[in-house]
């Protein structure tokens, strides 16, 4: 007994160093981000403080916003300033409202991240079923076809699939509705808004997810406690759906980094297209009125989530696969 | 004729490589959707390169009273907004698509290849260095790192080419570092420094042969994550500029009308699905032909 609890101590304290080497390169990777978008901000022909005021403003106004910017300062103070602020979370004040960039992102954030937490309802409710499907068939006609169908759900871009699923579902059936998120405390209406956009966003993960069940379904379905479980003469259904599918669904919690990543690129396109408030079209309208601080702001708040995720997600694989644990601490 | 060049051994080895690409080619047509891809790959190269040929109306020339027609023998697809032909449109829209797909991946190949052999034969610390940039580079998402440069540096091609490489110069960089470090240490390589080879002939001659593979199989596979890219960003009004016809820009006036004319729509995004499609399979089937592992045995 002593013995086991030994080894549960060492491997809790593996399972901490670990972690603490992958916080320490997740800190230090979005520095280095923080680092290149400041550069980035640098090197951009035109001083920030009269492109943001527009032509008419007088020289005594530039100066007196290039002071409060800080850009009357050294290079390497500005960064830190920049730098130290942002992990304090002071991203800056929106040049024309005066408001806290933070405030502004933050109040954006709910909308974007209901809109993924969408595109992974439909992906997940979509990809597994399908998945599974296909591997109880294994070389099957069906199992074909998934497979085609799943290649191509992967290759068309989300943003025609925004479109066309507004064009057929919003414009010309008239069956959802085309624009905005819904008013504020109307659940109904605003899960009515979200099942179109969230459906771009997800459309594209059926096929990751379905064709990962498929592989990992088909080993577990050859694994002994599987053989045992039918030599017990359990229905096939329960051994398929109660035992094997439970196991095979795992690895795909390590496409979940990725997956918010690219759900994340996908919901910029989705809330232009349906015109939903969120992250990308915050972004994209600033750009519009070249409001620096806000897309600073919000790229670097987007950045540290899909850091955080990636970094969730990796702790996530290091604690329910003892193989990758072991590889990664040496 | 050189004597190299006709010397046996040479002309044995030309034909082994035919011989090689000819039995490729048939094992990607028995399969089904390699068929299929390679049809629809031809389809759009073959469109894109004789788009003068088919496409007789100018994608440019306006025509206010042509406004949002449909198809019709004088305008295979109709007119857009501003009644100019969306036939020619498409087709010169193909150009760039294709263009900007091979250009930017062929920079993004030679650049991830040359960082990869830097990081995976130099210093510990040089790597250590490169492999932070490329995980901070990933780390943006990739409609976020296209939105920030193209404040920074106002919507263009260049900023679309820029983008793409920005995104796939880590993955293929990493891939060469993985198997370059693996080979640094292989007894031939040990051997020919010995010999007194240099670094440049060492992973020039040596490396590069043998850990390219791969790299090339991912890139084609990446072909139409960059159309998706470029017709993306030219979507946003972030790339190809205007009047240029682009796919992404064409999508962007339907999107516009999309309550005047569906055609407009479906003559924008059609494109988009059979080119990402036709490439997908493509590279799916080669994938499965030349599978890296099998290759590296």
């Amino acid at each position: 007994m002593p013995g086991s609890v030994k080894s549960a101590v060492r491997r809790a304290r593996r399972m901490l160093i670990y972690g603490l080497k992958r916080l320490g390169l997740a800190v230090l990777i979005v520095s280095t981000a923080m680092l290149m978008l400041f550069a980035m901000i640098y090197v951009v022909p035109g001083d920030p403080a009269s492109i943001a005021l527009g032509p008419r403003a007088t020289p005594e106004m530039i100066e007196s916003l290039r002071q409060r910017m800080g850009l009357d300062q050294p290079i390497w103070a500005q960064f830190w300033n920049f730098y130290s602020r942002a992990w304090m979370g002071d991203l800056g004040v929106e040049v024309l409202s005066n408001r806290p960039v933070l405030d502004v992102v933050t109040e954006q954030l709910p909308f974007t991240l209901a809109l993924i937490a969408g595109g992974m309802i439909w992906s997940v409710g979509l990809g597994i079923p399908l998945g599974c499907f296909a591997a109880v068939r294994r070389g099957s006609l069906a199992d074909r076809i998934v497979g085609v169908l799943s290649v191509a759900l992967i290759a068309v871009p989300s943003f025609v699939v925004a479109i066309y699923a507004l064009l057929i579902f919003a414009v010309a059936l008239r069956w959802l509705p085309a624009i905005g998120a819904g008013e504020p405390g109307n659940i109904g209406a605003q899960l009515r808004h979200l099942i179109l956009p969230s459906l771009a966003v997800g459309l594209g993960w059926v096929g990751y997810i379905a064709r990962m069940v498929r592989a990992s379904m088909l080993e577990v379905l050859e694994s002994s406690h599987i053989r045992t479980a039918r030599a017990f003469g359990l229905p096939e259904r329960q051994i398929t759906y109660g035992y094997a599918l439970g196991i095979a669904i795992l690895p795909t919690v390590t496409l979940l980094g990725v997956g918010i990543g690219q759900m994340l690129s996908s919901a910029v396109f989705a809330e232009i297209v349906f015109a939903r408030p969120g992250i990308g079209k915050l972004v994209y309208d600033a750009i519009l009125t070249r409001n620096y601080p806000v897309v600073t702001g919000a790229v670097l708040c987007t950045t540290v989530f899909f850091v955080l995720v990636n970094l969730v997600a990796d702790l996530l694989i290091g604690a329910l696969d003892p193989r990758v644990r072991s590889s990664l601490v040496t | 004729m050189s004597e190299a060049a006709s010397s046996p051994e040479r002309i044995a080895t030309q034909r082994l490589e035919r011989g090689a690409f000819t039995r490729a080619l048939l094992k990607i047509l028995r399969e089904p959707m390699g068929a299929f891809g390679l049809a629809l790959v031809v389809i759009a190269v073959f469109s894109a390169i004789f788009a003068d040929v088919l496409a007789t109306a100018d994608p440019l020339r306006l025509s206010p009273r042509d406004r949002f027609l449909g198809p019709s023998a004088e305008h295979l697809l109709g007119t857009d907004q501003l009644g100019r032909d969306l036939f020619a449109r498409v087709l010169h829209g193909g150009r760039i698509a294709l263009a900007v797909a091979l250009g930017a991946t062929f920079l993004s190949l030679v650049i991830g290849v040359l960082l990869g052999l830097v990081a995976g034969y130099g210093p510990r610390w040089l790597d250590n260095l490169l492999i932070l940039l490329f995980d901070a580079v990933k780390s943006f998402p990739t409609v976020m790192l296209a939105l920030t440069l193209v404040t920074l540096f106002g919507p263009s091609l260049m900023a679309v080419v820029i983008v793409v490489v920005l995104v796939s110069v880590p993955s293929y960089a990493r891939i060469i570092r993985t198997q370059t470090i693996q080979l640094k240490s292989a007894a031939y390589v040990t051997a020919v420094r010995s010999m007194g080879a240099g670094m440049g002939r060492i992973l020039g001659v040596h490396v590069l042969p043998n850990v390219i593979g791969p790299v090339l199989i991912l890139a084609s596979m990446d072909i139409p994550v960059v159309i998706a890219i470029e017709a993306g960003m030219s979507f946003l009004g972030l790339g190809v500029r205007p009047p240029t016809p682009s796919w992404g820009a064409i999508l962007n006036d339907g999107f516009a009308n999309i309550r005047e004319s569906y055609w407009l729509v479906v003559a924008g995004g059609l494109p988009i699905v059979v080119t990402t499609l036709g490439f997908t399979f493509l590279g799916e089937t080669l994938r499965d032909v030349f599978d890296p592992r099998f290759k590296a045995r």
